[in-house]
């Protein structure tokens, strides 16, 4: 059903996948003796939703670490856009246009939801320090600018009514949702959402499901989704790649992988929260 | 009744990040000025200014540059005093190295010099934090007050190892030396005050303000969403220092006049701008002028209500100004970080909703 070539396919939906637009090539990755991705490849192509599922502890959100840029595998090399990507610093990452959500929140909490949101308009911004030292026009205008797009993310996320709170005086469904936000808020090309949806109920992983498929139908983002809630995944993502002590077992269709004998008994078969 | 925001609309982006959104603070703040402006020159005395203005109006400027990097950034400093004696023995090189050169431009660079060392002594909290930077601008702190006594260049081969601040004319009236009239020096370090405040106000509220706080909240988060964390913690250290460079130039040059750095920049003076800003409040400009208010207000008052009007010793009375500074650090520390200025706003809260307040 999914051709290789680089022309991409159609989904059910109508939606259009394109190329790969990010390829991972035999990473591996260790701290000390412990192995926490082993030798695993696989790739992203541009507008999916690709899954990385697997029980705890099985390297998912390492391997979001190393695609952002935290960690840096001894092992392997990734090809971004169609070129090897360097070794780069977090921040180097995210000017390529790669954002994402922490599994434990990690927002500005002393800062108000707008101010989250609003720097992660940072790369959008340019004007020097001295513009920005006396208000000069550059500066002024790229802040009225930028807060309109940072309103209009607020509003797609449905998060207007909190915009001038401390982060910290949020609960928890909502810093997720403003952690999002601030990700969305830069335009990525690829977004990755470490386990979105840990912690919420029912109601909440509903709304957060909606985002995640309306960001990736109305802007076009490409999503990387570690997600627990195997109904989520199956819901929600086009490609799932399943990961278990650190090993690639599986990789296909939500269909395919369930299929599949060696992640039924590593995954599917013990029962998970 | 009158503070209120309702009725109030913001039609703009570009007003609703306008320093005071609620017209009301919009026409304190025009009220202050006034005052400032229009009264006090007019009639301060040489003890007003001596004792209270003038200290108050330069350590709010050493105020705001700590609480950038400190409140905003989130990188401890006790090096303040070190880097206010940058600025003193910067302006004194300048001041006589070129005697035509005027006193704006002479505190200008003796900002910018400061930048450039608090720079330097920044570095080092690109791979440390918290008490092991503290501890590394304590460092600073103590090499600088040493080189400044060590190395006779700095203090014109004097023989005291004092510096003295030449006499110089600002339009025509002095605004240092033994000759300065107190409304001259008072309008010369108010005019840094605002126009140091509005900057400081503008970096704040914009990109560069938010990467500040960024890193201060969270510098993984922040570095994930595209912050460089050198250029920003740099940046801090480099505009909270020239801001410290300023106030200690202005402390040498204008108000004390002559110099010994042991005394008059030591580890007291960190420690000093510190309290101002933990008192005033932590990322808060309000707060720094809170701060740097009741750090100066505090022992006038107590010398006038206990020793002048009680007759306590003044030794004791001194004592009693420590009791009461050490427990209001703690309370502030522990209660309430963001100090006055958020026991202001909470009011401010109240006032809005006043008389009914559901
Ligand atoms: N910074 C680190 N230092 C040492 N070990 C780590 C580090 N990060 C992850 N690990 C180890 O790597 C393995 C995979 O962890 P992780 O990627 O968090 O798994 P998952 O997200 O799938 O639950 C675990 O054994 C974990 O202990
Ligand atoms: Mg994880």
């Amino acid at each position: 059903m999914l051709d290789a070539g680089q022309q991409g396919y159609t989904t059910a939906d109508g939606r259009r996948i394109g190329g790969v637009v990010m390829e991972m090539r035999n990473i591996t990755l260790r701290f000390g003796g412990v192995v926490a991705i082993k030798d695993i490849s696989f790739d992203i192509r541009e507008g999916e939703i690709r899954a990385i599922i697997g029980p705890n502890g099985a390297g998912k959100s390492s391997m979001l670490n190393v695609i952002s840029g935290f960690y840096h595998p001894q092992e392997g090399e990734m090809i971004y856009r169609g070129a090897r990507r360097p070794p780069m610093k977090p921040y180097q990452v995210a000017r390529q246009g790669i954002a994402r959500t922490f599994q434990n929140i990690a927002l500005f909490e002393g800062m108000t939801v707008l101010d989250n949101v609003m720097t992660g308009r940072l790369n959008h911004m340019k004007a020097s320090i001295l513009d920005q030292a006396f208000w000069w026009g550059r500066a002024q205008r790229e802040e009225v600018e930028n807060r309109k797009r940072a309103e209009e993310v607020i509003d797609f996320l449905e998060i207007q009514h909190i915009r001038k709170t401390p982060v910290g005086r949020l609960p928890y469904g909502l810093k997720k949702r403003v952690e999002l936000a601030r990700a969305l808020v830069s335009e990525p090309k690829i977004l990755l959402l470490d386990e979105p949806m840990a912690g919420m109920n029912v109601e909440e992983k509903e709304d957060m499901s909606r985002f995640i498929l309306d960001v990736n139908d109305e802007f076009g983002t490409t999503i990387v989704l570690i997600e627990h809630d195997m109904g989520v995944v199956m819901d929600l993502s086009d490609r799932v790649v399943v990961m278990d002590y650190g090993k690639k077992i599986g990789d296909g269709t939500p269909a395919e992988v369930r299929a599949n004998q060696e992640v039924i008994d590593a995954y599917l078969g013990v029962s998970h929260d | 009744m009158f503070y209120r925001e309702a009725g109030d609309f913001k039609t703009s982006y570009a007003d609703d990040s306008q320093t005071f959104p609620i017209a009301f603070d919009r026409y304190r703040y025009y009220a202050v000025l006034a005052v400032a402006l229009g009264i006090i020159p007019f009639v301060i005395t040489d003890y007003w200014a001596s004792a209270i203005l003038i200290p108050f109006l330069i350590y709010a400027i050493a105020a705001i540059g700590l609480n950038i990097l400190t409140g905003y950034c989130g990188q401890v400093s006790l090096g303040t005093g070190g880097f206010m004696a940058v600025g003193a023995y910067t302006s004194y090189k300048l001041m006589t190295a070129f005697p035509g050169m005027d006193m704006v431009t002479v505190t200008l660079l003796s900002g910018a010099m400061t930048a450039m060392v608090g720079v330097m002594f920044g570095l080092p909290s690109l791979r440390i934090k918290g008490f092991y930077l503290a501890v590394a601008t304590l460092a600073a702190q103590f090499f600088l007050v040493w080189l400044f006594n060590k190395v006779p260049w700095f203090y014109n081969y004097s023989a005291s190892g004092q510096i003295t601040a030449p006499e110089r004319l600002l339009f025509g009236h002095a605004v240092t030396g033994p000759n300065a009239e107190a409304w001259v020096k008072y309008l010369f370090c108010l005019a840094f005050v605002f126009v140091l405040a509005w900057v400081a106000r503008n970096l704040t509220r914009g990109a560069m303000g938010r990467q500040w706080m960024a890193i201060r909240d969270m510098d993984i988060a922040a570095e994930i969403i595209g912050v460089n964390p050198l250029r920003a913690k740099l940046s801090a250290f480099a505009v909270s220092s020239f801001y410290v460079g300023v106030a200690g130039a202005l402390l040498f040059t204008v108000y004390l006049g002559a110099v010994e750095v042991g005394e008059a920049y030591g580890i007291q003076k960190s420690f000093l701008v510190l309290f101002m800003i933990i008192i005033g409040g932590l990322g808060s400009l309000f707060g720094s002028f809170a701060g740097a208010a009741f750090m100066v207000l505090l022992p006038v008052a107590l010398k006038v209500l206990l020793v002048d009007t009680m007759g306590w010793d003044t030794a004791l009375a001194t004592h009693f100004q420590f009791v009461i500074v050490g427990g209001l650090i703690m309370f502030f520390l522990i209660v309430e970080p963001h100090g006055l200025a958020r026991l202001w706003s909470l009011a401010k809260e109240k006032l809005r909703l006043w008389p009914f307040p559901h």
